[in-house]
């Protein structure tokens, strides 16, 4: 590149525009050349303040810290005590989040629930039914109530551990799904009674209820055919999180799951994962106030998704109210998703290890989200379950290691005041001090 | 005839002991009183009973139903019948909301009117109404049949899949990607049987079919506005 003219004056350095990056024009010439909108899997690559803008304070002369290895950090979970005669009792406070069979391949849902078995802790089916697969391996299953109701069927129901009944997830608040025809095995459009190769549209609301009221009667009707053993969740994506929250305990959910728009979804607009929504870390302390004004903090329980991928998110999570989280994304790449060994693969897709999310293409290089026979026989479930058990033990050692340094023998007794914020919006999100003040931006 | 009697016992008692009954049951004829418009009666019932509820129930009746055959002696509110597996519901009354919703199989019969968004989804279920239905009935209905012996309400069979409709009286206008279509011997037959088994006189030859033009089975850009 020439760098002066020919009287010798040096040219300006070629400036790369910030609202025009390479990444925004290679989408509008993506658009211009398509006429369509971009439709990826995943969540909000975008940056949001998230539990990396938090850090935690750790024992001193006013606390003093537990014994690493010595004295015990305990990280069970009951989750649905409030009416179901049989919560689910989990070991870890990590549960596998609702991801379907058909954007994911039998194998990969075997191996959650095998990962998911093995850490002591529960999966969730997701929108397509559930498979003999994940039943047989997961002895804790939570069952998705969909909107679309895809292999909807009272056995099954009894057949759950939990049954969730999903409004919203944070990818896409007030959105639905599309699986696209190439995903459409002989199997999975069995199982969701429509034929091979069309593409198969979830809607965005249930077909037989709306609003808070119908809620309630709709969550007494499947524990009427559950005789109420079973607990009832429901999911809300985190767009109003005091309001979902509040509506959905008065409408009588045993638990309530939140999702920030950093959770992942199996394939909607770009323009929607990266535009709708809020990020995980602004809504669990209004989710947490909606239940402490309710009386129900702790009664009801609160699992929060989107964005997790450490024992440091999951402690802090759990320090501002949580009583659990659920992982999806995170578990895919513990499966081995995204994984650099696949790069030549990747680079063909015209993507690279990392950032590949054309999930619904059923393209995946790692065998996981596909229904093509050849790319499915690369993953092993055996292998598969063994490495997401790892994970999830990590994770819980690393939020152990935190609790016992902040003097805690239980997850579940971190809290707020064990934490401040590295930044002014995250101190205003999660309600703690800036660093280095006593200043909560927004309280008082 | 065993009696349930809702003013004296729990939803709960009733439910749970049409649930106890089991396929062998020689208790084959029970019969509700008192319903007063009560939700999820007769709920996720699973064996060859017949119950007949005397009188008007409240939302979700005889949801998720398999084998049952349950007769309502009154009008059904939301989602009757929702999520039906097989057997039978049959309202002597009418339907509001969403009756059938996601219905995957059994026999649905509303003798008279049913509300909006009847057959919602379906995938398997046989749904006659006597009478007219609302409008965005057979949305994304995805198989199965909707019989209509009167008149259908806006935007009938928006975005279907493979559902039959048929319609004796007038459509006040179909639904995205649904269109009129010629009538078959076997559309004869099907709705023959359909209307002997649901008490309907009227004559399959004057039913027209409707279903899914399949134009927006794929996604097409040049089909967005109807996406």
């Amino acid at each position: 590149m020439k760098t002066h003219n020919k009287s010798g004056i040096p040219y300006t350095l070629p400036r790369q525009s910030a609202t025009f990056t390479n990444e925004v024009n290679s989408e509008i010439r993506r658009a211009a050349a398509t006429g369509i909108y971009d439709i990826r899997g995943g969540g909000a690559k975008r940056r949001v303040p998230n539990f990396d803008d938090l850090l935690f304070l750790g024992a001193s002369i006013s606390r003093y810290p537990l014994e690493g290895y010595r004295e015990k950090c305990e990280t069970n979970v009951t989750l649905g005590t409030r009416f179901a005669k049989k919560p689910i009792e989990i070991d870890i406070p990590i549960t596998i989040a609702g991801m379907s069979f058909g954007a994911l391949s039998g194998p990969a849902k075997e191996a959650l629930g095998r990962g998911a078995d093995a850490a002591g802790t529960s999966t969730t089916t997701g929108d397509g039914g559930m498979t003999p697969e994940e039943r047989g391996h997961s002895s804790k299953l939570v069952y998705q109530y969909l909107p679309s109701r895809y292999g909807m069927n009272p056995d099954d129901l009894r057949k759950a551990d939990a049954i969730e009944i999903v409004v919203g997830q944070g990818a896409k608040p007030g959105g639905g799904g599309m699986l696209l025809g190439q995903k459409i095995s002989d199997r999975v459009a069995e199982m969701r009674n429509l034929p091979k190769g069309i593409d198969q549209r979830s809607a965005c609301r249930h077909p037989d209820w709306t609003g808070p009221d119908d809620l309630e009667i709709k969550i007494l009707e499947l524990r009427e055919i559950t005789n109420w053993q079973v607990p009832i969740y429901v999911k809300v994506a985190g767009a109003r999180p005091y309001y979902d929250t509040t509506l959905a305990v008065k409408s009588g959910a045993d638990v309530v799951v939140l999702d920030g728009m950093q959770g992942g979804t199996a394939a909607t607009q770009d323009v929607f994962i990266e535009h709708v929504g809020q990020p995980t870390l602004a809504i669990v302390r209004p989710a947490v106030q909606a239940l402490q004004d309710l009386g129900m903090h702790r009664k009801v329980q609160l699992v929060l998704s989107g964005g997790i991928r450490s024992g440091a998110d999951v402690a802090k999570a759990m320090a501002l109210g949580a009583d659990a989280v659920a992982i999806g994304t995170a578990a895919l790449i513990a499966l081995g998703d995204n994984d650099p060994r696949f790069e030549a693969e990747y680079n063909k897709l015209g993507t690279t290890a990392g950032a590949y999310d054309d999930w619904h293409e059923g393209q995946d290089p790692a065998g996981i989200t596909t229904q093509d026979p050849e790319l499915m026989a690369r993953f092993d479930p055996v292998e598969g379950g063994r490495r997401l058990k790892n994970y999830l033990k990590v994770m819980t050692l690393e939020a152990q290691t935190i609790a016992r340094a902040c003097g805690k023998n239980h997850l579940h007794n971190l809290e707020p005041e064990d934490l401040v914020a590295l930044t002014v919006e995250s101190a205003a999100m999660a309600g703690v001090p800036l660093s280095g003040t006593s200043w909560i931006p927004g309280a008082g | 005839m065993q009696t349930l009697d809702l003013a004296k016992v729990e939803l709960r008692e009733v439910n749970s002991t049409l649930h106890a009954q089991k396929e062998d049951t020689n208790q084959t004829s029970w019969e509700v009183v008192n319903p007063k418009g009560s939700h999820a009666i007769a709920v996720g019932l699973d064996a060859p009973i017949e119950v007949t509820i005397m009188g008007s129930t409240g939302y979700y009746c005889g949801g998720m139903n398999k084998q049952a055959t349950i007769n309502v002696k009154g009008s059904v509110g939301p989602g009757a019948a929702e999520n039906m597996m097989s057997g039978a519901l049959i309202v002597d009354g009418d339907a509001s909301q969403y009756a059938g919703a996601t219905g995957h199989g059994g026999l649905l019969v509303i003798k008279g009117n049913a509300s909006s968004r009847c057959g919602i989804s379906m995938k398997g279920i046989d749904i006659v109404v006597h009478g007219n239905i609302g409008h965005m009935s057979a949305f994304m209905a995805q198989s199965g049949n909707l019989v209509v012996c009167g008149d259908a309400g806006d935007a009938l069979g928006d975005s279907c899949y493979e559902a039959r409709i048929f319609v004796r009286g007038s459509v006040k206008s179909l639904g995205a990607d649904c269109e009129k279509k010629e009538m078959r011997v076997e559309h004869i037959e099907i709705l023959k049987d359909l209307l002997e088994r649901s008490g309907c006189d009227a004559k399959p030859e004057e039913f027209t079919r409707y279903g899914s033009a399949r134009n927006l089975y794929n996604f097409d850009v040049d089909n967005a506005a109807a996406y």
